[in-house]
């Protein structure tokens, strides 16, 4: 990566701040702006045609909620996420810009639709007292609905692409990278468990503004639950279709980095998760449909913390069997394109990088290049003494309290991409590798944290001659 | 000179993908995008401020409490569309600059990322302060009121100063080593002086903002707000004018300070042809200010026009400094990528050419994937070829099984990962190699 490089050494880098951020966005997005708006919507629709003012009120308070939710920590972790990335992997958000440009320009004009509709719909709530007013009201509730999914189903589509490019590589065409195989079972996974969620956050917001309101709330909650056990159903066979539908190749990956030792409880826990989740949700719904004024208002926090637990887990799992790819086939997730890897193992990563301190090892730079090296080829994924510290991995191999033989390191690295699949080859010269193990063997000593460009600025080679070109201009 | 600054100047290479769209297209969506994009953010900005200073005024007077929370009722909205409009631009200037904008977000780094949280804090805040209104009317409450009121002007009026570090900061490469941290990058260029222009467009635009906004037709003041539309646009249109005329100070003294790398005539003629039609807006202003009731609000239409062709003009300004600024960066990255992409293409056709026929790899050279772990005779990570060539003597089926599908054995060793991926012939004579090494040694 030839940017300066931003990193907080005890955040694994900074991805796990990308991770919370992202998170929080889908947390919010799927069960309130996908999920219940048409829900809203569809109460609203229902108020109106059954003269239920009760019903209507009900939803113009719930929908108070999802606004200024939605319009605040949604939209702003939104725009986190593109932040945050373009600080942490500026190689990979350039390049998906360039090949989605027309998919983020499609994204952002229906975006902003959205956003125009949720503050119209909210806004104009109570100035629609007339049948014919509230029937235009109840059409901007439905475009919103429409217009929510839409952001959601442009999205997954570079999701998807990120996992399997389809013939993009190839052709390099816009379509191909929209109709990958993945597309269809993530985005209908997605909506079913958006709508799960959003039945049950409608359910849970209800029990705040309809304390004696027993029958306005068993009518909702009976409803609700319907949509609940449907959206259940469909979540299962949309999941089992995208698990199937993961490319050979990243399944195989998944299940080496899954039986690994630190991913072999994970990977466990993923399965009962999935499995306890539905459950709960199963169990909430049957409740839901017959005796529902025996459920109480925590006890709807269950599913919905597993649900936000087992969405986490299918993100992380997402985004692990990318590995060690970001763009499948074409970049590595620390930045290197497949087509220069043999190229920068024969002539040095650091003589083609610009913000290095210097372009050729030698004895006496050994540890400065091992930094920079690390910093280039291993910072994206590893800290230094942090989260998922590359001395920690080392001593899970040759024990933390004994010698590191650096030969062996040394040789580890030019083969650790065989025996750690989900990780990309080292990228650089022998030399370089012997750097890398040199300062990691000072580290080890030191245990001195590594900083990144946004603390201690960049560096360029000193004393360098420029090329020529240069000097003539 | 220019060498001395070449020199200290990171040229570094650019990602190999075309743009999607042609670059003409790009620049003058960045151009148009970005002033919707600020037109909001002054809005919310100005309108922030402008609600703290009318609730203040509104202690002793209520009248001006209820045009206070007019105004508020405009923020919220216009918060929100500021931030939407903001992903066009962004999306642009990503892709025409991609090398200096990524460079600029990554050398102030906390800084860029703190912004989610600040924005997401402030846009809670004005929702309280906007919901709150009757709630928190009287007392001590409403102290509490205007102090929320104080801290989210506050904070809109810092975030801003985040989004024109990086403006600044990417348009001169030759100072990037210079930087560590976000306030060292504000040392650099002239990011005072295009902040005090910044927060007077603001106030004056939303001074001319809500000028239309309370006159429009078909908008009822209410009661208590107790203003008639005439003095309400005479207010706001004071505003607007009073910032304005402080605009020909903040403005000259943005140019002045621009550091000299983009200066140009075709600037200087944009820029002053953009002032002297300001003047002109000036003098339209005060002659609304002077007309009579009946009369006031007549020019608006105009005054937007005119308004909006001064702002183009400061924005297309703008861009003809930055290209001109980085317009030697631009080229030697674009050389240096050519070049390197070149060479790369040549290594990788040697590359091809030199390794057909593919040679069979013997059991040895695949066992360098195994080295790392297993030595012939001592204990690594697991455990030596000698070891090995013993448990499976006769069995090199044995071990490819075991490399298959790794189990745990020795509670002293970490779990072997699986070798599936290299395939059952490789394995086979990597175990072939592995026994007969075991056994010589």
């Amino acid at each position: 990566m030839d940017f300066p490089s931003y990193y907080i050494d005890h955040l694994a880098g900074g991805r796990l701040i990308i991770g919370l951020i992202a998170s929080l966005h889908v947390l919010i997005n799927h069960p309130l702006a996908v999920g219940a708006y048409p829900l809203l919507t569809w109460m609203e629709w229902w108020a109106h045609k059954h003269n239920r003012p009760d019903v209507d009120q009900l939803a113009y308070k719930i929908t108070f909620v999802v606004f200024i939710v939605t319009t605040t920590v949604g939209a702003m972790t939104g725009v986190g996420i593109w932040l945050s990335t373009s600080l942490f992997a500026p190689f990979a958000i350039g390049s998906l810009l360039r090949v989605f440009f027309w998919g983020w320009f499609l994204e952002w004009l229906v975006f902003i639709t959205e956003v125009c509709l949720i503050m119209w719909w909210f806004l104009s709530w109570k100035k629609a007292n007339t049948p014919e007013k509230k029937r235009k009201h109840i059409k901007i509730g439905v475009a919103l609905s429409i217009m929510s999914w839409i952001t959601m189903a442009l999205i997954v589509a570079v999701l998807g692409f990120m996992m399997k490019p389809g013939d993009w590589n190839q052709t390099r065409a816009f379509w191909d990278a929209m109709t990958n195989p993945l597309y269809a079972p993530q985005l209908g996974f997605r909506t079913f468990f958006a709508l799960m969620t959003g039945a049950v956050f409608v359910w849970f917001a209800s029990f705040f503004f309809t304390k004696n309101k027993a029958y306005l709330r068993g009518w909702l909650v009976y409803r609700l639950s319907h949509v609940t056990l449907v959206s259940l159903g469909l979540t299962l066979l949309f999941g089992t279709w995208y698990w199937g539908r993961i490319p050979d190749v990243m399944k195989a990956n998944s299940s080496v980095a899954l039986l690994t030792q630190q991913f072999m409880g994970w990977h466990d826990q993923f399965r009962s998760l999935l499995g306890w989740t539905l459950i709960c949700f199963l169990l909430i719904a049957i409740a839901g449909l017959s005796f529902s004024k025996l459920v109480p208002r925590w006890a709807l926090l269950i599913p919905s913390f597993m649900g936000i637990w087992m969405l986490g887990h299918f993100e992380r799992a997402r985004e692990f069997m990318r590995k060690p790819w970001v763009i499948g086939e074409y970049l590595y997730s620390n930045g290197v394109r497949k087509d220069e890897l043999a190229f920068l193992q024969s002539e040095g990563i650091l003589k083609h990088s610009t913000y290095v301190k210097h372009r050729e090892v030698t004895e006496e730079n050994k540890v400065e290049c091992g930094q920079d090296v690390f910093m280039l080829a291993c910072s994206r994924c590893h800290s230094t003494t942090g989260l998922n510290s590359v001395l920690d991995k080392f001593a899970l191999m040759y024990g933390a309290d004994k010698p590191w033989d650096s030969a062996a390191m040394t040789a580890f690295l030019s083969s650790m991409h065989q025996s750690r699949t989900y990780m990309p080859p080292f990228p650089g010269t022998s030399k370089e590798a012997e750097a890398l193990v040199a300062y990691l063997q000072q580290l080890r000593e030191t245990r001195e944290p590594l900083q990144g460009a946004q603390t201690v600025g960049v560096s360029l080679p000193k004393n360098e001659t420029k090329p020529v070109q240069t000097a003539a201009r | 000179m220019l060498y001395d600054i070449l020199a200290n100047t990171p040229i570094p290479r650019d990602l190999p993908l075309p743009l999607p769209v042609p670059e003409w297209l790009l620049i003058g969506c960045l151009v148009v995008f970005f002033l919707v994009h600020i037109l909001f953010v002054n809005l919310m900005v100005g309108g922030s401020v402008l609600v703290f200073i009318t609730e203040c005024l509104g202690w002793k007077n209520k009248r001006w409490d209820a045009l206070a929370h007019e105004i508020a009722k405009t923020v919220t909205v216009n918060k929100s569309l500021a931030v939407v409009m903001g992903i066009g631009p962004l999306l642009c200037i990503n892709l025409l600059y991609t090398i200096q904008w990524y460079s600029a977000n990554a050398l102030t780094g906390h800084a860029w990322l703190l912004i989610v949280p600040l924005v997401t804090i402030a846009f809670l805040l004005t929702y309280l302060h906007k919901y709150k209104w009757e709630a928190w009317a009287d007392g001590g409450w409403k102290k509490v009121h205007l102090g929320i009121a104080l801290l989210a002007a506050l904070l809109f009026l810092c975030i801003p100063v985040i989004f024109l570090a990086n403006v600044n900061l990417m348009l001169f490469p030759s100072e990037w080593e210079k930087v560590q941290g976000f306030f060292s990058s504000l040392r650099i260029g002239n990011v005072l002086p295009r902040y005090l222009h910044f927060i007077c467009a603001s106030i004056a635009l939303t001074g001319l903002f809500l000028v239309g906004w309370f006159g429009r037709d078909g908008f009822e003041l209410s009661e208590e707000v107790g203003f008639t539309k005439a003095e309400l646009r005479r207010i706001f249109y004071k505003v607007a004018a009073y910032v304005t005329a402080l605009q020909f100070i903040a403005g000259p003294v943005l140019l002045f300070t621009l550091p000299s790398a983009g200066l140009s005539t075709a600037l200087y003629v944009v820029i002053v042809s953009g002032a002297l039609l300001g003047a002109f807006v000036l003098w339209l202003l005060t002659l609304e200010i002077r007309s009579s009731d009946a009369r006031i609000g007549r020019l608006y239409l105009v005054i937007c026009v005119l308004f909006s062709a001064v702002v183009l003009s400061m924005g297309t300004g703008r861009h003809f400094y930055r290209s001109a600024a980085l317009a030697t960066h631009q080229a030697l990255i674009k050389e240096r990528t050519a070049n390197y992409e070149a060479a790369l293409a040549e290594f990788n056709q040697k590359l091809a050419s030199g390794t057909l026929p593919a040679v069979e790899q013997t059991g040895a050279q695949i066992f360098v994937n195994c080295a790392a772990c297993h030595a012939p005779k001592v204990k690594l990570v697991g455990p030596p070829l000698t070891e090995i060539a013993k448990i499976y003597a006769g069995n090199p089926a044995g071990i490819v099984a075991w490399a298959t599908a790794p189990g745990k054995k020795r509670l002293d060793m970490p779990q072997m990962p699986p070798f599936a991926h290299l395939g059952a012939e490789k394995l086979r004579k990597v175990a072939e190699y592995m026994l007969e090494e075991g056994r010589s040694k």
